[in-house]
């Protein structure tokens, strides 16, 4: 539905984004993730055709933004990060607008009021613009995305501004126009786009430098997927006692955490769970076990420790993906990481 | 177009600004025609003229919110992306400001009828006279909309045009303080206000009508390219 080909886009001699190539099949929904200014919203301009770019291909639904933008934009809805809203406008008037500007053929008031139910602002239909909260306005400008039923819809923080309550309705909103709509949605609200994203970009100084499930994207960074284990008890002795379990690859002692409890760190064998012999071991021992958790990767963490990377290789690596480079850049690349490393040691 | 011509069009009214410009344009109006009529004179065309005074002070004002606003408050964006070409834009808003303009000089209608009654007037000179004010409108509109669409603030804007619509419309002013004849002959042929004057004289200046209609033509392509190169920057 969205095929995005080499697509570097320069601000003056900035280049904001480098060589950045997806595709996006008709009814997915992808989440695009990164940090200010790593040209999220960029890409976003220029797929709906609002900037332009330096090279590249985009094109959607098989039709060539610069070719044929008319045709193009007509199969976007857009709610950019700020809602483009003319405020001297009422509600209603501003979406019958965007229908008459967007040439749509559905009748005209029943489609209105049928989107602005969706996204349930019907009960400011007659009120200026200028007058509604923040949320409101995102609502608003939602709706306006939505006249017209295009078949891709891209949100650029659609969230931002909205009290709880009104950001799981748009959740619910989103994950609802999924079935039937092709969404590209950028959020720095990690938890948002693991509820409702099958599919993470994650973008870093204009390059993409993940494309993946939340899912695989956790277990291919997982490789500290550790438990941790608080236990009353001796800690030489407990370390020998957990390490003697089948399945157990590592065992550290983090020191004494509670008054009177060691915390364990228990690293195991790739793809194996150990945690109900990992129980019953200290339950034998007679050991008093006061926590037990696992300490799986969030989405968050993976965001984190891929956009901290010092440059978008490393990340790269850290997901096992191939990358080409020349190999001084990656002798530099290990002396990064090695005194990343070393900084990190004396952090501890 | 007419979309966005609707909503521009509207938008004068939903603000003071276009009762403020409407309510110039009839006051003078007013003015002047108690004053020729005051005097007897049956012409209408020296009125007309006279208002270009008031069209200098007033375009600026027209125009400077008309593709100012749109980069302020992000409202390009909904512009941009729907289906509609630049130049369906550009002209959408230059016939909403040009229609408020057109407006202005409806009065003129009525005080013709009026004089009419009276005495027997040269209909035609009536007409010349409103077709040179309406080309002068959409000349200093076009300038006014590009030069809107290159700031972001209103103010800024509305003094850039004003400045250039005094510049264009009474350069012919400065001609003699120019040394060089032909040089100093262009610009007192090319002031806006010469064009207009030509209108007054009963005759309809097929020159001046091309003059001012590829002055308007320049300055809104001028600004589909401003729309445009903003695009690719």
């Amino acid at each position: 539905m969205i095929e995005v080909k080499s697509l570097s886009k320069k601000y003056g001699s900035y280049l904001a984004v480098d060589d950045v190539s997806f595709s996006i099949k008709k009814g997915e929904v992808v989440g695009f993730l990164g940090p200010n200014g790593a040209g999220k919203s960029t890409i976003m301009n220029i797929i709906t055709g609002y900037l332009s770019f330096t090279k590249g291909d985009v094109s959607v639904d098989g039709i060539d933004i610069i070719d044929n933008p008319e045709a193009a934009k007509k199969r976007i809805g857009y709610l950019p990060e700020i809602p483009p809203l003319y405020t001297d406008m009422k509600v209603k008037e501003y979406l019958y607008f965007v229908y008459d500007l967007k040439k749509v053929k559905f009748p005209k008031s029943a489609h209105i009021d049928e989107i602005m139910r969706l996204v349930k602002i019907d009960n400011v239909a007659n009120r200026l613009i200028k007058n509604l909260s923040k949320g409101y306005r995102q609502r608003v400008g939602f709706a306006g995305a939505l006249v017209g039923n295009p078949d891709v819809l891209i949100l650029d923080e659609p969230t931002v501004g909205l009290d709880p309550k009104q950001i799981i309705e748009i959740r619910n909103l989103i994950s609802r126009l999924g079935k039937n709509h092709t969404i590209i949605l950028s959020s720095h609200i990690l938890s948002e786009i693991q509820a409702v994203c099958k599919r993470v970009i994650i973008i870093n100084k204009g390059q993409i430098i993940a494309d993946d499930t939340p899912d695989n994207l956790a277990e291919k960074l997982s490789y500290d997927n550790t438990l941790s284990a608080k236990i009353v008890c001796d800690e030489d002795d407990m370390i020998k006692t957990l390490s003697s379990v089948e399945g157990v690859k590592n065992v550290v002692s983090t020191g004494l955490k509670d008054s009177n409890a060691f915390e364990f760190n228990i690293t195991p064998e790739k793809d194996t769970d150990i945690r109900a012999a990992v129980f019953n071991k200290v339950k034998e021992s007679g050991k008093t076990m006061l926590s037990f958790s696992s300490n799986a990767i969030s989405l968050e963490q993976i965001f984190l420790r891929l956009t901290e990377a010092t440059d978008n290789n490393e990340a790269r690596r850290m997901l096992g993906l191939d990358f080409e480079e020349n190999t001084e850049t990656e002798s530099e690349l290990q002396n990064n990481t090695e005194s990343e490393e070393n900084g990190n040691d004396s952090d501890i | 177009m007419t979309a966005i011509f609707k909503r521009e069009f509207k938008a004068y009214f939903r603000t003071p600004i276009g009762y403020i410009v409407l309510a110039a344009y009839f006051l003078f109006l007013g003015i002047y025609f108690s004053l020729i009529y005051s005097y007897g004179s049956p012409d209408l065309s020296s009125l007309l003229l006279a208002m270009s005074v008031v069209v200098t002070f007033t375009v600026p004002v027209l125009t400077m919110r008309l593709m100012s606003e749109d980069r302020r408050q992000k409202t390009d964006q909904v512009l941009l992306t729907s289906p509609v070409k630049l130049q369906g834009i550009v002209l959408g808003k230059f016939f909403a400001a040009f229609c408020v303009y057109a407006i202005g000089f409806a009065p003129t209608v009525v005080f013709e009828i009026i004089v009419s009654r009276y005495v027997a007037v040269n209909i035609f000179s009536y007409i010349y006279s409103l077709c040179g004010m309406l080309l002068l409108g959409a000349a200093l509109i076009s300038i006014g909309m590009l030069i809107s669409s290159l700031t972001e603030s209103p103010v800024i804007s509305a003094i850039l045009t004003l400045v250039v619509n005094i510049l264009v419309l009474y350069m012919s002013s400065f001609s003699s303080m120019v040394k060089i004849s032909w040089i100093s002959a262009v610009i007192s042929k090319a002031a806006f206000i010469s064009a207009v004057e030509s209108f007054g004289e009963n005759i309809l200046s097929i020159p001046d009508i091309i003059y001012f209609l590829s002055i308007t033509a320049a300055f809104l392509f001028l600004c589909v390219r401003s729309l445009e190169r903003r695009r690719w920057a």
